[in-house]
């Protein structure tokens, strides 16, 4: 346990040595703030509620997440700091473990940093903030999922940019099978059952009850399984390509 | 105690590591030798658990390595190929790092550090980015970060690569003055180091142990080992001293004019060589008898292996 957290202080103080972790936060923040106020139409609404700004999460999440998980282990292969790293005595899984919360330390101070946005509907209006705090949660939930992807195409390639598109790609796969353009492509000719199996892989379909705050154990169990399924994979990649 | 039994390693088809078995007992320093690809860096690398074997054991204070892995890299200080480490990081930060994981906390994570850092002389660099920092530098934050844990057994991939004279000369010191009950394995392809820091040799080529005994030894498989080389203050008449008893052969250089006398094995002929020059007033300006030279039986051992 205390190497898991030494470990994550190495790699969370890290995202702040270089200019990573301000330059993400600078850009979430600024970029969430667009979608809220011109995209989704903040004022025009006139509800008193932050789901303009939840609703486009996902879509935000699919560029930037993969953006700060890219380096994890790429460039620890890359540098060769991975033969330091483990000879030392801590497992892999560790390692693994350390640097995933670290980068969702990072995700989850980004997400609090937009608190502007919660006092701006609260000077403005009265919502129930019991829903924002859950839709917070889940937002942070589901950028874990798309973390953990990320991290494991870190794992399978030294190439930080190789890893940045990949990524991309697998997380897009998992926004759109929930998505309108996907699921009619199906509708027609597939059961319901194809549909909803589709459906429920996507991680819209499961963030969309938590942007409206509720909580469901299904949804946050579906992103935390996504989680490890993929920290685990990238957990085996790693082990067997750490010396190429 | 270190035991390594049947090693191979292969990778995708190339044999990297091709049957390997020694021991390495307490107080040993080895130097392994060999040429680029001869699979020295691998045999570290599996010895220090990073990579695992295809076959073969490797037990290290009676524990195997498959099972005890964490156990056993406790015990190791490891200073890989090119001394890696997080660049972001100034080598105290690094440094801390390194002795929080081996276990260390408070007051003696501070003296450890402070002892490795006057070690190795980082205290001008200790608050400035590693990646800053020279090559120098960088591979002294690496060596200080094997030795942080005063382990039992270090393994060192070129500590001396890049070094200048000044330099190498301190990373031999360094080595040659830890503790006598270590276990020491350095890889290099300076052969004067291991003559100078190293009590045993192991020469490896294509993943193949071809020499494994004292660097004194290695220097007697030298056809210049005892050789008398002399220079003459102008030309003068040699022949006679091919015929002196127990030369075997002469041989002159053109270029520097210099003579060097072969021994037959096991003759000692410096002193019949000066008693003639004496006799015969030839103009001898230097003389000295050699010591073996390194680089011949090197390419010697490994070449007759591509043959």
């Amino acid at each position: 346990m205390s190497n898991i957290s030494i470990l994550f202080r190495r790699e969370f103080s890290s995202f702040f040595a270089t200019p990573v972790a301000y330059v993400f936060i600078g850009i979430f923040l600024v970029l969430s703030g667009v979608f809220t106020f011109f995209v989704g139409g903040f004022f025009e609404r006139g509800q008193a509620d932050l789901l303009p700004f939840f609703n486009f999460h996902p879509w935000l999440y699919l560029f930037l997440v993969p953006a700060i998980a890219m380096r994890s282990w790429s460039e620890e292969r890359k540098s060769g700091t991975i033969e330091l790293l483990m000879t030392l005595p801590i497992s892999t899984w560790q390692a693994m473990l350390a640097k995933h919360l670290a980068a969702w330390a990072v995700l989850g101070l980004s997400l609090l940093l937009t608190f502007p946005l919660w006092l701006t509907v609260n000077y403005l209006g009265d919502p129930d903030n019991g829903i924002i705090v859950a839709a917070y949660i889940g937002s942070w939930f589901m950028a874990g999922a798309f973390l953990s992807v990320g991290i494991c195409m870190s794992a399978l390639t030294k190439n930080q940019v190789i890893a940045f598109i990949l990524s991309i790609v697998v997380c897009f796969v998992f926004v759109v099978s929930g998505s309108n353009i996907v699921l009619d492509a199906f509708k027609g000719w597939a059961p319901n059952e194809v549909i909803d199996l589709v459906a429920s892989f996507s991680f819209l379909t499961h963030f969309e009850a938590m942007a409206k705050g509720v909580i469901a154990m299904n949804d946050v169990m579906y992103f935390l399984i996504v989680t490890i399924c993929w920290l685990f994979a990238g957990l085996v990649l790693i082990e067997q390509k750490k010396a190429d | 105690m270190i035991s390594v039994k049947n090693l191979f390693k292969s990778f995708n088809g190339f044999q990297a590591v091709n049957d390997l078995s020694f021991d390495i007992k307490p107080g040993e320093v080895v130097g392994f030798l060999g040429p680029n690809g001869a699979g020295k860096s691998t045999t570290m690398k599996m010895l220090t658990g990073f990579l695992l074997p295809t076959s073969g054991e490797i037990n290290i204070s009676d524990l195997s390595l498959k099972q005890s892995a964490l156990a056993i890299k406790q015990k190791i200080g490891y200073l890989p190929e090119g001394a890696p480490a997080y660049g972001d990081m100034t080598p105290f930060q690094f440094l801390s790092f390194i002795a929080k994981v081996r276990g260390y906390k408070g007051t003696e994570k501070a003296q450890k550090i402070d002892k490795v850092v006057k070690q190795v002389e980082l205290h001008e660099v200790l608050d400035k980015p590693i990646d800053n920092l020279s090559k120098g530098f960088k591979r002294r934050v690496g060596l200080a970060q094997a030795l942080i844990h005063d382990p039992d057994i270090l393994i060192l991939d070129e500590p001396t690569d890049g070094l200048d004279p000044n330099q190498k000369h301190q990373v031999r010191e360094l080595i040659k003055n830890l503790s006598k009950d270590k276990i020491v394995i350095i890889s290099t392809h300076i052969l004067e180091e291991v003559t100078a820091v190293c009590n045993r040799v192991m020469i490896i080529s294509k993943g193949k142990l071809l020499f494994d005994d004292t660097p004194n030894t290695l220097n007697r498989q030298s056809k210049y080992y005892g050789a008398v080389t002399l220079h003459f203050s102008y030309r003068a008449d040699s022949s006679e001293l091919a015929e002196l008893e127990g030369v075997a052969e002469i041989e002159e250089d053109l270029q520097t004019g210099r003579l060097t006398l072969f021994p037959e094995p096991g003759a000692d002929i410096l002193h019949l060589v000066t008693a003639h020059a004496q006799r015969c007033k030839l103009p001898v300006d230097s003389l000295y008898v050699e010591q073996g030279r390194l680089d011949q039986v090197f390419r010697q051992i490994t070449q007759e292996d591509n043959m």
